[in-house]
């Protein structure tokens, strides 16, 4: 068996040290090793950006990481995205606009849009639909997805 | 996932040994969007895992009066995102802005998708149209391939044990010249090529009649494709020739050899290669004279 690593990452901004083999993905590791379980497991394979988090800044499928490639990174989870004392607005404008169901996607929308929202404040509504292709949604049928990412940038214009 | 050993070497040499001492038994990874999937459904088991991430040859991105360099394990997001390449290589721009979504893109390398070597890699044809060259390295030494000459078949190419692709470079690109790719899918996103074509265009002072053309074809035969005779039926004649346009999608249409597969019929492939040469060289005509697309990728 391949020797298990020590790998030295920021995760959602507290350093962090944790075990890996190398077969381990970023997602099995923040799930059954780290206890992050906010990041979902749909596909595995890349399609639906239910495990969705930044690493070094970018999104990425955590499912197409290997553990072992975090030496040294930042990663941010759904369990950093709130403040201390209030949800993210975006995580707020999810709620207000029920751009939710069965909520195994919501985790990774809601990361994948606040990079879009930091890079682009105030997206199209194509703009806002082709950044997130990359998550899949199997109950909302998008719409209501789409309009709380721009209720929530148009709020954030306001001020 | 099966078990493996990982290293992620800083140089070259060091990833050259580890790849030759495993003599066929081990893969590099660069953005893991193919590997990852393949070993975790068994289609791969290498022994070692070499993460080509770390090594700076892998990582250079320069356009400069000599052409474009573009190290083999930069991701599709820093590629569309250099204004160089998106201004003088449109081509590889546009490919890179449709490989996957933005999580996929902020992994997979252009170089990766090289490797892969899917018939459908979209990277693939724009690289042909824009004339790239695969700087590769190993035990041997260095060595040069032609992009059109560097694929066998399905998921094949001429890489040896112990060899990786370094980089893939491009040359300057001459005055009055364009290009674009573009594929078919079915839907607007994150779908494999049904035919992919890619082309650049040079045009004389006029802005209207071809100088110099390339066009390159996936998704249509076992490997991509380079259509020679597409691209010289072009030359001295107008882009706005109606004729010279068809004939030039008739010679693309006689040199593929596409399958029937879920995605399309032979006879579908043939037919919408004809209409992606035409539309695709078109549209390398018009940046060739500095006008802006108006192409949102998959509509
Ligand atoms: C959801 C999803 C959508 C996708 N959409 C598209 C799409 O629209 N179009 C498309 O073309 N592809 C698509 N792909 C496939 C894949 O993302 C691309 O082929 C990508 O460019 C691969 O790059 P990578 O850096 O991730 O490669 P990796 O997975 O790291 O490597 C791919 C292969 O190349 C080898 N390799 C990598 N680098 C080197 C090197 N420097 N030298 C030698 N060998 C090397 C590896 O050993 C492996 O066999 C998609 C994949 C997913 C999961
Ligand atoms: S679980 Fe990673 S993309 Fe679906
Ligand atoms: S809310 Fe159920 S998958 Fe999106």
């Amino acid at each position: 068996m391949a020797k298990k690593r020590v790998v030295s990452a920021v995760i959602n901004g507290e350093p962090t040290d944790f075990l890996c083999e190398p077969r381990q993905t970023l997602l099995e590791v923040l799930r059954d090793v780290l206890d992050f379980t906010g990041t979902k497991e749909g596909c595995s394979n890349g399609n639906c950006g239910a495990c969705t988090v930044r690493l070094n800044g970018r999104i990425v499928d955590s499912c197409l990481v290997l553990a072992v490639e975090c030496d040294g990174a930042e990663i941010e989870t759904i369990e950093g995205m709130a403040g201390p004392d209030a949800l993210h607005p975006l995580q707020q404008a999810f709620l207000e606009g029920a751009a939710l169901q069965c909520g195994i996607c919501t985790p990774g929308f809601l990361v994948a849009a606040k990079a879009l929202l930091e890079e682009n404040p105030n997206p199209t509504e194509q703009q806002i639909r082709f950044f997130l292709a990359g998550n899949l949604c199997r109950c909302t049928g998008y719409d209501k997805i789409v309009r709380a990412v721009q209720a929530c940038a148009a709020a954030a214009s306001e001020h | 996932m099966h078990d493996f050993d990982y290293v992620a070497p800083t140089t070259l040499d060091e990833a050259i040994a580890a790849l030759a001492k495993h003599d066929g038994q081990a893969r590099c990874l660069a953005g893991g969007t193919d590997l990852i999937d393949q070993m975790r459904t068994g289609r791969r088991r290498p022994a070692l895992v070499v993460d080509v991430k770390k090594i700076p040859e892998l990582n250079a991105l320069v356009v400069s009066d000599d052409g474009l360099r573009l190290g083999a394990a930069v991701p599709c997001s820093d590629v569309y995102r250099n204004e160089g390449v998106a201004q003088d290589y449109a081509a590889l721009a546009d490919a890179a802005r449709i490989i996957g979504g933005i999580q996929i893109q902020n992994r997979a390398s252009i170089g990766g998708n090289v490797c892969n070597s899917s018939p459908a890699a979209d990277s693939v044809p724009a690289l042909i149209a824009l004339q790239a060259v695969c700087v590769i390295a190993g035990p041997n030494g260095p060595r040069e391939v032609p992009i059109e000459r560097f694929f066998t078949g399905p998921g094949g190419n001429v890489l040896e044990a112990g060899e990786l692709l370094v980089e893939l470079r491009m040359p300057p690109r001459p005055p009055r010249s364009g290009s674009h790719y573009r594929r078919f899918i079915p839907r607007n996103e994150m779908d494999i090529a049904v035919v992919g074509v890619g082309a650049s265009v040079q045009l004389e002072d006029d802005g209207r009649t071809v100088a110099a053309a390339r066009i390159g074809l996936g998704a249509v035969a076992p490997t991509p494709l380079l259509a020679e005779e597409a691209a010289r039926v072009l030359v001295g004649r107008s882009v706005d020739d109606e004729a010279a346009l068809s004939d030039a999608a008739e010679a693309a249409r006689a040199v593929i050899r596409p399958i029937d597969d879920m995605r399309g019929t032979k006879a579908f492939r043939s037919h919408v290669t004809g209409v992606l040469v035409q539309r695709v060289v078109r549209a390398a005509a018009a940046r060739a004279r500095g006008e802006s697309l108006d192409y949102c990728p998959g509509h």
